[in-house]
């Protein structure tokens, strides 16, 4: 038996969020000006619930590691965000949205939290729309919208390239106005290191000032993580560089399951790594997949001169290219979800036919589009014959009106233009769907401990669809969080303000500071980031785009015996008690070391194939991934014992009412 | 390629602060000048000695946390992007490259190269925002249509991402680019109106009580502003300013 209750509410799936809110218990407001919550994370999650709860009288707490809550990596988000407007009048509906993400997400999602995040979609819009959000609009003045990551309908709404920007601006200035009133206290330059537990039950955190170096304690009625995914955790990936699993992390030693951690999505359209020295990767919008055609050699020889640099791409004639996707998945081409399309590049690239001098890149070409384009132009005109010139010149003006932006970034990096020669992409980590295990009231398995956003694992299953992040983090902060808290607040009206001299607080900073005087004692001859990029090595080796019981067995070895040798070798530098950036990456690292074993134990016990996560045993033989329901309809959620190897797994049984299991077909 | 970097180097506000040298070799033409700062750091840490403090975190030219005064421009020598988003094959063997901080009044220095732009977001507390609370009733989306044009200005505007890199360029370090383009924005909009007045007077008694100088027009500011926005804000901002001006008693 399993100790997991997602305390879904009972009723017609369509019905349960508003009767669940109908009988949900509130706190009037004379008694919120009592209560204490500390949110930490400032992205579309954090900083949605934060202003929102303030706005609702709240005395909020609010954290992150940047020196401003606008710059945590939600502000990175390109394409847009998801909403059941049906605007188009294209046959969306609330029932559509709901029924993509699960299907989306390989059947490994909860119903009862997708219909919600759909059904509060909608509103999700006015709100920004009210708050001064510039997405793009018609010529009429209406909201515009487009098709993304394949979908049938046109429910996305987007401000150019820059959607996350710019409904993170939103939530910033949300909470600029609370912070102004003095209704949420901001803490930034503060990471969260711990929890800390009273009575059972979250009632503050331990931080450290990452100006000063000190540590700090705040206490709170509840605590809210919103600290975002741990895609880092393979070192190189589409997160910001300070992304990272800490907070999650620190509540699941604390006693929160860690549900799903296998699932990580691997984006198919990144800008390839060109060199050890690399820090990070750049997403190149899934929205070029609409206009580009992949494609690599036909012949080894052609791909081989490539990367000697002995032909161009240009030089391969069309017989002679291989349009990989359009070959394998005829009825929908270049547009096969994100999954599908990652591996079928790897595959690629491992048989030999990679195209950069790493021998990891495709290629991404416009030159159809270019000139599919350019004709129409010309039609339009009513110009005649024109020239091929002409005709590719006039293509390129509307590829730039579409993808500007995109271009200009692949031509800052790459230093090639890509009107003129086609983009080389590479799949890269961009988000992660596992998290800490939540219920249907986003509460974890600790009293008074809430997550949200991307670092809960609730609503994307085994693999996200386009654009659905920004819209569960707004979701969950705007529109869930501010009912389900109260009716877990309603108890403690009557508490008062914790106090920070509790012996578990004392404890709790002593534990935080003992861990830290341990890693700077250690002086070793290694930088954190070497240790950072084995790890990540590793993981993108055997815990990456494929997965096997062999490889995944090694790297958990691996992984232990690389955790043993940063805490006898590695060195920071400086001081704990100032500015020191280098113990702040250590203190990330030691638990990204620990995150990746328990990765590859849940990669490892999950023998199916589904959404991101690719088991090499479970494939079809034309090497499609292959679910096993019967098995494995369940959520893994994992209990911390003192070593990720010797997790406790408890599943959650998914049952599904309205939607029916069936093999996802692209072909 | 070979280079000899000079680095303003500073323990803390109080100290003085100075320029080091430090010459680095085996830099290549694709990596960015993080990459970059990034190898320096690996060999002082190495070597026993002090990283170089400095911020960022995106890498990718949307977060503005990054903030290097190089070679005397903010954010280098390329136009319309970030450092993050500079590479070195702007750079050329043998070259020397002085990398210091945003220099303002208002933007104290903390450590090395990052500094304390807190200011900005107690501009934007003043008044940064519509009074709008979230309640899931707010009008439908498509209440209110806006003009594609208007719509396109307030999202140019919008794309500021409060880097600092006008205030830094500024003679007077004025943060007037900074302020005008969130006036702009939300002064173009219907939803922004209402509040415009009060809007455009608190953030600009603000950004005078927070130390930024006055705007002389030298238009420096948008010379290395990153996502390049327009000195047309500026004037549309002195005009919401004068029109409150006139409005309030
Ligand atoms: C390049 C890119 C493009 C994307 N494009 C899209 C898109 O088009 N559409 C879409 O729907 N999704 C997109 N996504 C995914 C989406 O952006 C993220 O999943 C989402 O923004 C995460 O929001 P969040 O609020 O959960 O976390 P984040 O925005 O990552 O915020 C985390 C916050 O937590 C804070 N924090 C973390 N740890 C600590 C700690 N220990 N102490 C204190 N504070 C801490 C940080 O400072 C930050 O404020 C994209 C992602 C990437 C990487
Ligand atoms: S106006 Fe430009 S330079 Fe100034 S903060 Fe905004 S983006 Fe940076
Ligand atoms: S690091 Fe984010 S803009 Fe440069």
């Amino acid at each position: 038996m399993s100790i997991l209750d997602s305390k879904i509410p009972s009723g017609e799936l369509n019905q349960k969020w508003s009767s669940y809110k109908d009988h949900i218990r509130l706190v009037n407001p004379a008694n919120k000006r009592n209560i204490d919550i500390i949110v930490v994370g400032t992205g579309l999650a954090g900083g949605s619930a934060s202003a929102a709860l303030a706005e609702l009288g709240y005395n909020v707490k609010a954290f992150c590691f940047q020196d401003s809550p606008r710059r945590a990596h939600s502000i990175a988000a390109q394409g847009g965000i998801n909403a059941a407007k049906n605007y188009q009048g294209d046959g969306d509906s609330v029932f559509r949205l709901f029924y993509d993400t699960v299907k989306g997400g390989d059947y490994r999602a909860r119903e009862a939290n997708v219909y919600r995040l759909a059904e509060v979609s909608a509103s999700i819009i006015d709100q920004c729309v009210a708050q001064g959000v510039p997405f793009a609009r018609e010529y009429g003045g209406l909201l515009d919208n487009r098709s993304f990551g394949g979908s049938q309908v046109s429910r996305t709404f987007y401000a150019k390239g820059q959607t996350g920007q710019q409904l993170l601006l939103g939530a910033y200035s949300a909470m600029s106005r609370q912070i102004g009133k003095g209704k949420i206290q901001m803490y930034n330059r503060h990471e969260m290191l711990d929890l800390v537990i009273v009575d059972g039950k979250a009632r503050g955190i331990i931080a450290r000032n990452l100006v000063t170096g000190s540590l700090e304690r705040f206490s709170a009625h509840a605590v809210v993580i919103a600290s975002g995914g741990y895609g880092n955790v393979f070192y190189l990936s589409t997160n910001a560089m300070g992304s990272n699993v800490t907070a999650a992390w620190k509540v699941h030693k604390k006693g929160a399951f860690f549900a799903n951690p296998c699932y990580t999505q691997i984006h198919p359209t990144c800008i390839p790594v060109s060199g050890d020295h690399q820090s990070k990767l750049t997403l190149m919008s899934e929205s070029l997949r609409n206009d580009g055609r992949i494609w690599v050699p036909k012949n080894l020889e052609d791909s081989k001169a490539i990367r000697e640099g002995r032909m161009k791409p240009t030089d391969i004639s069309e017989e002679e290219r291989d349009y990989y996707l359009e070959r394998r998945y005829p009825a929908f081409g270049n547009l096969v979800p994100r999954d599908v399309a990652s591996r079928a590049a790897k595959e690629r690239c491992d048989a030999g036919f990679g195209v950069n001098a790493t021998g990891e890149a495709v290629y991404l070409d416009f030159a159809s589009a270019i000139e599919r384009y350019g004709r129409e132009k010309v039609r339009m005109n009513h110009d005649g014959e024109a020239s091929m010139e002409t005709i590719m010149d006039l293509g390129t003006e509307v590829v730039k009106a579409k993808y500007g932006n995109l271009f200009q970034m692949y031509y800052k990096i790459v230093d090639q233009d890509p009107y003129k020669t086609p983009m080389m992409i590479y799949p890269a980590v961009h988000y992660t769907m596992g998290g800490v295990w939540v219920d249907y009231n986003l509460m974890t398995t600790i009293t008074g401990c809430y997550a949200t956003g991307e670092a809960n694992f609730s609503d994307h299953g085994a693999n996200r669809l386009g654009a659905s992040a920004l819209m569960q983090g707004l979701a969950d902060g705007y529109f869930v969080l501010p009912y389900t808290i109260a009716d877990y607040l309603a108890d403690d009206i009557r508490t008062g303000k914790i106090s920070t001299d509790l012996p578990e607080f004392v404890q709790t900073e002593a534990d935080v500071k003992a861990g830290i005087d341990r890693l700077m004692n250690i002086k070793g001859t290694k930088t954190v980031d070497h240790f950072h990029k084995r790890l990540g090595k590793i993981m993108w080796d055997k815990v990456g785009m494929a997965r096997n019981a062999e490889g995944l067995n090694w790297a958990i070895t691996e992984i232990q015996k690389l955790r043993e040798e940063f805490y006898s070798n590695v060195r920071i530098p400086g001081t704990v008690d100032s500015f020191n950036p280098e113990l702040d990456k250590a203190n990330r690292v030691c638990d990204f070391l620990e995150l990746g074993e328990l990765m590859a134990k849940d990669a490892l016990n999950r023998t199916e194939s589904c959404g991101g996560h690719f088991r090499e045993e479970s494939q079809t033989e034309e090497g499609e991934a292959k679910r096993n329901d019967k098995d494995f309809a369940y959520v893994a959620a994992w209990e911390y014992t003192g070593k990720p190897s010797e997790a406790i797994l408890h599943k959650e049984d998914l049952v599904f009412d309205k939607v029916k299991l069936v093999e996802r077909n692209y072909k | 390629m070979k280079l000899t970097l000079k680095i303003w180097r500073q323990s803390g506000p109080n100290d003085k602060g100075q320029i080091v040298t430090y010459p680095i070799d085996n830099i290549e033409g694709d990596m960015s000048f993080l990459d970059m700062m990034d190898v320096l750091n690996e060999e002082l840490i190495v070597k026993g000695e002090d990283p170089v403090a400095f911020d960022h975190d995106c890498r990718e030219g949307i977060c503005g946390m990054c903030s290097l005064f190089i070679n005397g421009e903010a954010h280098g020598p390329d136009r319309a992007i970030t450092t993050c988003q500079l590479h070195m094959r702007k750079f050329s063997d043998g070259e020397t490259i002085y990398i210091e901080p945003w220099r303002a009044k208002a933007f104290p220095v903390i450590k090395d190269l990052v500094v304390d732009r807190g200011a900005l977001d107690r501009v934007m507390a003043s008044g940064g925002f519509v009074s709008v609370n979230t309640s899931g009733n707010t009008v439908d989306a498509n209440a209110i249509p806006i003009s594609k044009i208007d719509a396109d200005k307030a999202f140019e505007a919008a794309t500021c991402i409060g880097c600092g890199a006008c205030v830094a360029s500024c003679v007077n370090a004025s943060a007037m680019l900074f302020v005008s383009a969130k006036v702009s924005q939300l002064a173009l909009l219907p939803q922004g109106k209402v509040e415009a007045t009060e809007r455009v007077l608190n953030m600009v008694r603000t950004m005078d009580e927070e130390g930024f100088g006055n705007c002389t027009n030298t238009g420096a500011c948008a010379v290395e502003c990153p996502k390049e926005i327009s000195l047309d804000n500026i004037a549309r901002m002195n005009r919401e300013y004068f029109k409150a001006m006139l409005t309030s008693e």
